[in-house]
């Protein structure tokens, strides 16, 4: 072949596409329920799962840190990644503009989440 | 012999680079039996009913690849799809999909031979082997990993099915990779660094999504989203390891 | 004198002309809702880190039906995340040899199904558990 093949940098968003992708296909529908149905309807779950006190203790223990963390930033960095090439499917070609806006959003997102857990404290 | 000697609706998307500004469906009236394949119909209309319908074919039994056509809308091979299956409706034949057509059923198949040819479909030896020191050996085993990869009969459904591909002509696409991904996997091959850099490319696997209906249509069942989808993952280690490795990884 | 016009057909609408691909925008389109329950996951953390008062108003805020028939419809496209994120595993693994017999694709599909459902049960044991 002729013409100079350019390596993708394509891994770095696929590899965290895949891991979100994996997180919320084995937690995602559970959480979706505790957090958006049970807790809320008052369903299966303690009245107060989801009290300021429990939710703070979780939020500022390390482990919890590392949970939200990772179910947030990661659900949206598959999310991003997905959206970004279904706009390519449906003709949509935005180019640099649109992976500013998706995976850019993405890495705000991140970054907001860690900030938040980080101001939250210990 | 069945004595029935129904009429089936065959509708071709007909083009011809000479006189037309773009292609136009029409329809034929053909006599068939329940034992005609579509192929078959196909060429009654050429015998027929209009000598100057063009498409490819040959060997009539499922193994050469020539006769890929979109038949309602999906990638086939003519010559083991049946009209009987589709009568009393209308029969829709269309040249393969995200080919540019040469002429009705004919598509331009130049690039698909090129990126055949750019993964190098051959054994590319650890070293240089003399003839006295005879055959390669290879277990069952070892020929059971690659075997489903090296059934493309290069008929180019996947490429048809593939949206990516459609979107993006450049894309490697389905059957390149399994054929990369055949010599890559053999025993006797030792070129999968030289091949990585294809692989690895914005023409390679990372334009699929995953869509997976290359693999529905192959006739064969080679399974290439396998291939290019594994590949994902070697080409992800490749990316993220090559600072680690003294040579660096593929290019 | 080259007679070669070759047509180019356009790309437009692909994916409404087979069902196969309407399935497909439509798997690829839970990722919408997994962005948007990722953002409503944000904003709680967000109040969170603003006090008590602030994040009851936003566990309250939950319980308003526009946002429950919301959760609803997200737990629908999560698990039809999760149903067709392992129907497509099997197209992107090696071959898995178990006993000298390559694993079918339903095993694989069915395993990983089996997985998600056991991390679900113990999340929401974990959670009750943490909780009383």
């Amino acid at each position: 072949m002729k013409k100079t093949l350019k390596r993708s940098n394509a891994p770095i968003f696929w590899a965290l596409f895949g891991a979100g992708g994996m997180l919320s296909a084995l937690l995602g529908p559970i959480l979706v329920f505790i957090t958006g149905l049970a807790v809320p309807l008052g369903m299966l779950l303690p009245a107060d799962t989801m009290s300021y006190a429990n939710m703070l203790t979780f939020a500022q223990n390390i482990i919890g840190k590392g949970f939200i963390f990772a179910i947030i930033s990661l659900f949206l960095w598959h999310a991003a990644h997905r959206i970004f090439h279904s706009l390519h499917d449906v003709g949509i070609h935005a180019g640099i503009v649109a992976k500013l806006i998706f995976y850019g959003g993405a890495m705000v997102g991140t970054l907001i989440t860690a900030y938040t857990l980080l101001a939250i404290g210990f | 012999m069945s004595e029935n000697q129904r009429i089936i609706e065959i509708e071709v998307l007909r083009y011809n680079p000479e006189t037309d500004k773009e292609p136009s469906k029409q329809v034929f009236e053909v006599p068939f039996t329940d034992d005609m394949s579509v192929l078959q119909g196909v060429q009654y209309i050429k015998d027929y009913l209009d000598g100057s319908l063009s498409f490819r074919w040959s060997c009539r039994m499922a193994i050469c690849g020539s006769c890929g056509m979109m038949i309602n809308g999906e990638p086939s091979l003519s010559c083991e799809t049946f009209l009987r299956d589709y009568y009393p409706a209308r029969v829709r034949v269309e040249a393969l999909a995200h080919f540019p057509i040469e002429k009705d059923l004919v598509i331009n198949m130049e690039g698909f031979i090129e990126k055949l040819e750019s993964i190098q479909p051959y054994i590319i030896p650890k070293e240089e082997r003399t003839l006295a020191q005879g055959e390669y050996l290879q277990t069952p085993a070892q020929l059971a990993s690659y075997e489903q990869f090296s059934s493309c009969i290069n008929c180019m459904l996947c490429y048809a099915a593939c949206p990516q591909f459609g979107l993006n002509a450049e894309f490697i696409g389905p059957a390149a990779m399994a054929l990369l991904h055949r010599y890559n996997i053999d025993s006797r091959d030792a070129g999968k660094a030289e091949r990585m850099e294809l692989v690895n490319s914005e023409e390679g696997v990372f334009n699929c999504t995953a869509v997976g209906y290359c693999s529905e249509v192959c006739p064969k069942h080679v399974d290439p989203a396998n291939a290019v989808n594994q590949n994902k993952t070697n080409s992800a280690a490749d990316y993220f390891l090559r600072f680690l490795t003294p040579k660096g990884g593929a290019k | 004198m080259n007679k070669r016009r070759p047509y180019v057909r356009p790309m437009a609408g692909w994916w409404r002309k087979n069902p196969f691909f309407v399935e497909y925008m439509i798997h690829e389109g839970t990722a919408l809702f997994v962005a948007a329950y990722a953002l409503i996951l944000l904003t709680g953390l967000v109040y969170l880190s603003r006090g008590e008062a602030a994040w009851n108003v936003w566990l309250e805020g939950l319980k308003n039906p526009w946002y429950i028939a919301f959760h609803w419809l997200t737990l629908a496209a999560m698990c039809y995340h999760t149903y067709t994120w392992f129907k497509i595993m099997p197209r992107t693994m090696p071959p898995v040899i178990v006993g000298g017999k390559r694993l079918p694709d339903f095993a694989i599909t069915g395993s990983g199904l089996a997985v998600a459902a056991t991390a679900s049960l113990a999340m929401l044991g974990l959670v009750w558990g943490m909780a009383r």
